[in-house]
């Protein structure tokens, strides 16, 4: 969206100034829609998308006072530029608007030429925070995305409780050696998507793509209280993913993929890592260690889902699985009691 | 700002319009009048004037309701609205008295703020009139 053509609310009880500044918006080749208080304002910001809104203070049922304290409290219309269009005298409401959050402050009545600029200004910081939006959706998860808006960015974890997945393709360096780059790199964009949508299915977050590996997180940023029996169901997805994703590819004469699963359960830091420049929404501790290593282990196992005690505890009835008995794996002293998902029970 | 919604100024004779003029009988500050058209478009001017004739007496009897039960919100919040078209049409005087009538509030004697209502009242139907001349050209 350019300058021009936006989609402005403009929220006055007075029907004259309304009208008026709805008609200065056309003018200037904008789309103004009316509202006759803050609490209709509210309603219509919440069903319908504006690109600004044009706000008076006084107002029966809800001022604007109001309206702009709504607007912050509110992560989704937190960013919304809010123009205020007022004949309240004396600098205190200034102040107070602008510490609210709104961009600007015109004094009624309102010059056009003013405004007109005001709105570009507006428009532009909107343009520019969407962009900005957009990038972090693109580089960061939905999930990640929300936790950034919410509560900003800051180096640093909490503990939480969740289980972490790694998933590998197996083989993968032999195969890319047997074919094109170009094909090895479609192969991995696809198996990245079926592989996102599976685990984004049943609420878990991709932190990091490794070649041709990843590690996901169920329980971080926001906390799911069933995270083991949904990282294991995301598990199970996958691998009937795979299985059709393989139909294909044995029709187009091409190797199978395989891959291993390896999830474990516990306390862990979640959190930005990194630096203030450059930093990625990871998961650090001995139980994200522990999925790595089981997910290895799949190999030496010959089965594509193993889980610890803690995610097999954890899980929900309905998911068959069975133990190989205690295990050693590579970093730790103690031997591990490790699980084999076998699939759900139908 | 004397009289109980009386601005200083309202009748005085020296006063010119924006456009170095002496100041006609006309209520409404023809340069402020004339922006507005330019800007706006002649023929919205008029509709406008017709939403204000609409508006201006609900508007009084808003201030008369909240004048009788005493609220001091509602009273200040009709003499900003009144204040603010005044302001739009180039109404000076009128708008005037109603800023004085918004920033004082309340009376303790309810019979000034009738009286200054009606002092407004009756300004309203001479703007309401001149805005409509003027509109039609």
């Amino acid at each position: 969206m350019g300058d021009a053509g936006a989609r402005l609310l403009v929220v006055d009880d007075n029907k004259v100034n309304r009208l008026l500044l709805i008609r200065a918006l056309e003018l200037q080749g904008h789309r103004g829609v009316g509202a006759e208080n803050g609490r209709i304002a509210l309603e219509m910001l919440e069903r319908e998308a504006f690109d600004l809104v044009l706000l008076d203070i006084a107002m029966p049922e809800m001022d604007g006072f109001q309206v702009l304290e709504r607007l912050l409290a509110n992560s989704r219309l937190r960013d919304l530029p809010v123009i205020v269009t007022s004949a309240v005298e004396g600098l205190d409401s200034v102040v107070r608007c602008i510490e609210l959050g709104a961009e600007d402050y015109l004094t009624k009545p309102v010059n056009p030429v003013l405004l007109k600029a005001r709105i570009g200004a507006g428009l532009e910081k909107k343009r520019l925070r969407d962009q900005q939006k957009e990038l972090v959706r693109r580089f960061a998860t939905r999930e990640v995305a929300q936790d950034l808006q919410e509560s900003g960015f800051a180096l640093g974890g909490k503990r939480v409780d969740a289980s972490v997945m790694f998933a590998d393709i197996r083989g993968f360096t032999t195969l890319a050696e047997s074919q094109p780059p170009e094909e090895t790199i479609e192969l991995l964009n696809t198996w990245y998507t079926l592989m996102f949508d599976a685990i984004g299915a049943h609420g878990g977050v991709v932190s990091l793509m490794i070649g041709d590996g990843l590690m996901a997180i169920f329980g971080a940023p926001l906390p799911l209280p069933d995270h083991c029996t949904r990282a294991v169901r995301a598990a199970l997805e996958m691998q009937d993913t795979m299985a059709l994703f393989n139909d294909e590819r044995r029709l187009a004469h091409k190797p199978e993929i395989r891959i291993g699963i390896g999830i474990a359960s516990g306390a862990m830091v979640a959190g930005y890592a990194g630096t203030n420049e450059r930093a990625t929404y990871t998961c650090i501790g001995d139980t994200v260690n522990l999925a790595a290593r089981l997910e290895a282990h799949t190999k030496i196992a010959q089965h594509p889902v193993l889980v610890d005690a803690a995610t097999h505890a954890g899980l929900r009835p309905g998911i068959l699985a069975r133990s190989l008995g205690p295990v050693t794996v590579k970093g730790r002293s103690a031997a591990v009691e490790v699980f084999a998902v076998d699939g759900i029970v139908k | 700002m004397s009289p109980k919604g009386r601005p200083e100024g309202e009748s005085d004779p020296k006063r010119v319009s924006a456009e170095g003029r002496p100041a006609t009988d006309s209520p409404i500050d023809l340069a402020t009048f004339q922006a507005l058209q330019e800007t706006a478009g002649a023929d919205f001017v008029a509709e406008l004037v017709d939403t204000f004739a609409a508006e201006a007496p609900l508007m009084l009897a808003e201030l008369r309701s909240a004048r009788a039960a005493g609220d001091a919100e509602r009273f200040r919040r009709a003499a900003h609205s009144l204040k603010s078209n005044c302001s739009t049409f180039g109404a000076l005087a009128l708008g005037a008295r109603a800023r004085a009538l918004e920033l004082d509030g309340l009376d303790a004697d309810p019979v000034r703020d009738a009286a200054a209502i009606d002092a407004l009242d009756a300004g309203c139907a001479r703007v309401v009139m001149a805005l409509r001349e003027l509109a039609r050209g």
